[in-house]
């Protein structure tokens, strides 16, 4: 358990952390108005009279990104409360047109669920979810088109969010990166939200406070629209250490707003408890409560897709995998479907093995997403088909693998092309292994009187000689006879 | 006035029909009038282009006998209706040039049945008064003058141009929003019908925002059956509304003439407040006593929360308002004064552009909603909310309708009452239970005070029953034969 104690001058700090992330929900219009949402697209050039709060306009919710809502709860295992309603959040901004967001306050369309999280080298937390609310996004403000003026862009303004909170439950930077990894694949899985931390498709907020092993709840701070995973864990590590240390000087930790500044990697006061906004959240009388029907929240959790936790338990009693292979496996829907093209009909581990370290590797090097990879399933399914029936041996394979890479072509016709079908004929191997003992008569002489570790190099030699095509096992043990004499 | 802006919509309809006259001609008649009462300053814009385009349109259907229910029909339009290219200012300096690139819902509904613009009238600023005095576009005046004296007297408000308009003969009809009672108090002041329909009955979308909660548009004319005829082109369900309600819209218009025979009505014990004047006391008996004569049965009812309604009103609506208000920042349309900071432009824009009232509204509602005083206030204020709409869910068992004053005097002189806001807002007092409860309300003019100015007396209805409260306004506007008409009319 003291792995994730931090030392300080005068003995072990906890880390408490809770976070709290802004999905943006994968949908065509905005939450309340018909206007569209697709990232990118030039300025003010997706905004509705509702979403510029032209006076008079209305907004009317937008049933898909309740069923969004809905589908991600029900993926929390969480608690879909069939009433919710709607609040106004009232602050004054240029990106926010009405002077207030609409938001759910004290009545969320999600109540409690859990995320299990994993690790390599320890079990598995549950860390628990508190709420998901739906709300508005708020627009952008530019600040360096124009020296002297700011310039707002509305696009983004009204697009849906879903404000997903965890408990107080993460006690470690890693802990919150397995924890932003794994809601981001479950977000994914179900289609609710791309993920995206660069292009602000999914924000986090982490809530730091340090204490005493056991002792209660310290004073946290927040820190605001960390955009990356790496950046928060580093948000949270800087700001557990500049709590401690400010405590140990005898100093008292002040709740307030934060933020991280990348490029210094540290945090800094954004705002103070006294400049906290009131935000005199009250029911938006534009819009009724949000009823739910019972029977079509069961539709909806009916229908959804096998999840990331069930997928992974699958993998390990179907096809033998690791609870870490398992779970690097499952971890993008994509990677697992693939997986499952590949290991079909073959040895399930070699298939692990292959898409993990062979296939990860290469895409890793080339830059590219398993979505768009260069070899598909059925192209490394049929290089592992080789490989099962003795076409090409091991070593072949992964050359061949580098060629389908770099060439995009199949297995069989690189093998085909290259000449790299693999030489069972003894005839062949013999008289190879009879060139190279003549060759190496000191040698040969050398292994005969006891230097057995030589066997490797005849092996090598051999393999040089016919161009790595020998079968491996055929060459072993033709060597083993005649070195014998 | 001449012989066409007499006539009421009913005449203009069948006269239209009859091609007696054009719908060119009865528009003019109407821009003429306008143009001559100019100082009574009813109307903010005037849109003689629009009103001579939308009545050639209309000569032409009725001439090829394709007239649909409004055909020719010229109104005035309440200028918190938003109306696309045409400006739009809530009687506000904030919206200076705002023209919307949209129609309201309702004022959409009008044209489609062919009626024809006169302009947009004035109104107190944002809808918040009950004079039309906090207008940036300056006090409309009552056509009505006190036998007593020549002051000037306020037509009431918030919807007071569209009232005075109506009166005065320079619109058949008009449109009209109530939060509070601002359809039903200056309609009584002028002496003209205005009906305030249920909550959600008429589409919100394109109106600009007072309380949303409360905020019901409805339709002001001189009689009952224009109040019902305007209200079935006006009312419907609207997808972009989402507290509009998907409910037939029924024919109003037959609910006229229907008589009250059978009709239990209640006379709330607690609408007898201190300080009502006798006129206003004897004309209510009056009206118990005309509809008993009909056939009515009357029935003494309690509404125990009565009392609370104005306080709460004033809590509820304010709060709603200075969240509603909140998007006047100067920074995407209408008044912005600059400034060195934004939080700076905010302050001028919003100091330049509000009036007293509104800052006064807007200060009240982001304190009744601030930390620490929400539970105190706002929260109090639904709770009581509550309480007086059960009030009269339970009222409604047993009464069909429930008569009442409209307002607790008659019209008083511009300039009068401005210096205490809280005797301003008592002239709420018998309206604002109903908004409160979202519930439909009638006033109908049923005589003159001892200084000879317009009384009106209030019909509120059970939810979703205007044809109830049509009908007995009907069988009490037939009783009270009320034919006054204001000598302040435009020669």
């Amino acid at each position: 358990m003291s792995e994730h104690l931090l030392e300080g001058a005068t003995g072990p700090w906890e880390m408490v952390i809770g976070l709290e992330v802004h999905a943006q929900v994968i949908s065509q219009a905005k939450l309340f108005s018909g206007a569209a949402t697709a990232f990118g697209s030039e300025p003010n050039t997706q905004v509705s009279p509702v979403d510029a709060a032209m006076p008079g306009m209305l907004p009317v919710i937008n049933r898909f990104c309740v069923e969004q809502a809905v589908k991600t709860g029900l993926a929390l295992g969480a608690r879909i409360n069939l009433t919710s309603i709607f609040d106004r959040k009232n602050y004054f901004y240029p990106d926010l047109p009405a002077g207030y967001q609409i938001s759910q306050y004290k009545n969320p369309i999600v109540g409690a669920g859990t995320i299990q999280i994993d690790f390599k080298d320890r079990p598995s937390r549950t860390i628990g979810i508190t709420r998901l609310h739906l709300e508005q996004d708020a627009g952008k403000s530019l600040h360096d088109i124009d020296p002297k003026a700011s310039h707002v862009d509305l696009n983004r303004a009204g697009v849906a969010l879903m404000e997903i909170v965890s408990e107080p439950d993460l006690r470690t930077p890693e802990e919150a990166g397995a924890y932003l990894r794994k809601l981001r694949s479950i977000l994914r899985y179900i289609g609710t939200c791309d993920g995206n931390m660069e292009e602000g498709s999914l924000r986090c907020d982490a809530n730091v406070s340090v204490r005493r092993p056991g002792a209660a709840f310290g004073t946290r701070c927040e820190i605001k629209n960390v955009n990356s995973i790496r950046y928060v864990q580093r948000a949270i590590e800087y700001e557990a250490r500049r709590q401690i240390e400010l405590i140990e000087a005898g100093g008292t930790v002040d709740q307030e707003t934060r933020l991280f500044d990348a490029a210094k990697g540290e945090t800094r006061t954004m705002r103070s408890k006294e400049e906290a906004h009131d935000y005199r959240y009250f029911p938006d009388p534009d819009l009724l409560p949000l009823v739910l029907d019972a029977a079509w929240v069961e539709g909806l959790r009916a229908a959804l897709p096998e999840l990331p936790d069930a997928k992974k338990a699958r993998f390990m009693a179907e096809y033998g995998l690791s609870a870490y292979d398992a779970g690097v496996l499952v971890g993008e829907q994509v990677a697992a479907d693939f997986y499952e093209a590949v290991a079909r009909g073959r040895d399930p581990k070699i298939a692990a093995n292959w898409v993990m370290v062979e296939l990860f590797g290469a895409l890793n090097r080339v830059g590219k997403d398993i979505a768009d990879s260069p070899v598909s399933a059925a192209a490394l399914g049929g290089l592992l088909d080789l490989m099962a029936d003795g076409t090409i041996s091991g070593r072949i394979a992964k050359d061949v693998f580098a060629a389908m890479v770099e060439t995009g072509k199949d297995a069989r016709a690189i093998v085909a092309e290259k000449g790299l079908v693999q030489v069972t004929d003894t005839g062949a191997i013999e008289a190879a292994i009879d060139k190279v003992m003549a060759a190496e008569a000191q040698k040969v002489a050398e292994y005969r009187s006891g230097k057995e570790k030589l066997f490797g190099y005849f092996v090598g030699q051999v393999m040089r000689a016919m161009g790595g095509k020998a079968n491996p096992a055929v060459l072993n043990e033709t060597l083993k006879k005649k070195l014998a004499g | 006035m001449t012989a066409l802006t007499g006539l009421s919509i009913a005449e203009a309809r069948d006269g239209l029909k009859a091609r007696r006259f054009s719908a060119h001609e009865l528009a003019q008649a109407h821009l003429d009038g306008m143009a001559k009462a100019r100082r009574l300053n009813a109307y903010i814009t005037e849109t003689p282009a629009i009103a001579l385009r939308q009545a050639a349109e209309s000569d032409a259907r009725l001439k090829a006998g394709d007239a649909r229910p409004l055909e020719g029909i010229p109104l005035g339009i309440k200028d918190l209706f938003c109306t696309k290219g045409t400006l739009t200012t809530a009687g506000s300096h904030i919206l200076d040039g705002f023209k919307p690139t949209y129609e309201s819902t309702v004022t959409a509904n009008l044209w489609r049945d062919g009626a024809v613009m006169l302009g947009k009238t004035n109104l107190d600023e944002f809808a918040m008064g009950s004079s039309n005095m906090t207008s940036h576009h300056g006090p409309v005046l009552s056509p009505w003058r006190r036998r007593s004296g020549n002051a000037d007297l306020v037509p009431g408000g918030s919807s007071g141009g569209s009232a005075a308009a109506v009166a005065a003969r320079i619109a058949m009809g008009a449109t009209g929003t109530d939060t509070g009672g601002s359809i039903r108090q200056p309609a009584a002041f002028s002496g003209i019908v205005g009906l305030k329909p249920t909550y959600g009955r008429c589409s919100r979308l394109g109106v600009v925002a007072f309380a949303s909660s409360l905020d019901q548009p409805g339709p002001l004319a001189r009689s009952v059956r224009d109040c019902a005829i305007l209200l079935r082109s006006m009312a419907g369900h609207d997808p972009g509304d989402s507290t509009s309600v998907d409910t037939p819209v029924p024919d109003y218009e037959a609910a006229v003439g229907r008589g009250v025979k059978g009709l239990r009505i209640g006379v709330p014990k607690e609408y007898r407040v201190d300080g009502m004047p006798g006129e206003i006391e004897a004309l209510w008996q009056q009206g118990v006593a005309w509809l008993e004569a009909q056939g009515a049965t009357f029935a003494e009812i309690s509404l125990p929360h009565t009392r609370y309604a104005l306080p709460t009103y004033y809590i509820v609506a304010p709060a709603e308002a200075s969240s509603n208000l909140a998007r006047y920042d100067g920074v995407r349309y209408g008044l912005r004064v600059a400034g060195s900071s934004i939080d700076e432009m905010y302050e001028l824009t919003r100091a330049a552009g509000f009036g007293p009232e509104v800052r006064r509204r807007v200060m009240i509602g982001t304190y009744v909603l601030s930390a620490g005083y929400y539970d105190a206030y706002y929260r109090k204020a639904q709770q009581v909310r509550a309480l007086i709409a059960r009030d009269s869910a339970s009222a409604f068992e047993t009464v069909d309708a429930i008569l009442t004053p409209t307002a607790p005097s008659a019209a008083f002189a511009i300039g009068e009452k401005m210096d205490d806001p809280v005797a301003m807002y008592l002239n709420d007092v018998f309206t604002v239970p109903a908004s409160l409860s979202g519930l439909p309300g009638i006033s109908v003019p049923a005589g003159l005070s001892g200084d000879g100015l317009p009384l009106g007396l209030q019909v509120i209805g059970k939810a979703f029953d205007e044809e109830t409260v049509i009908r007995t306004g009907a069988a009490l506007e037939e009783a009270a034969a009320f034919n006054h008409k204001p000598d302040g009319l435009a020669a």
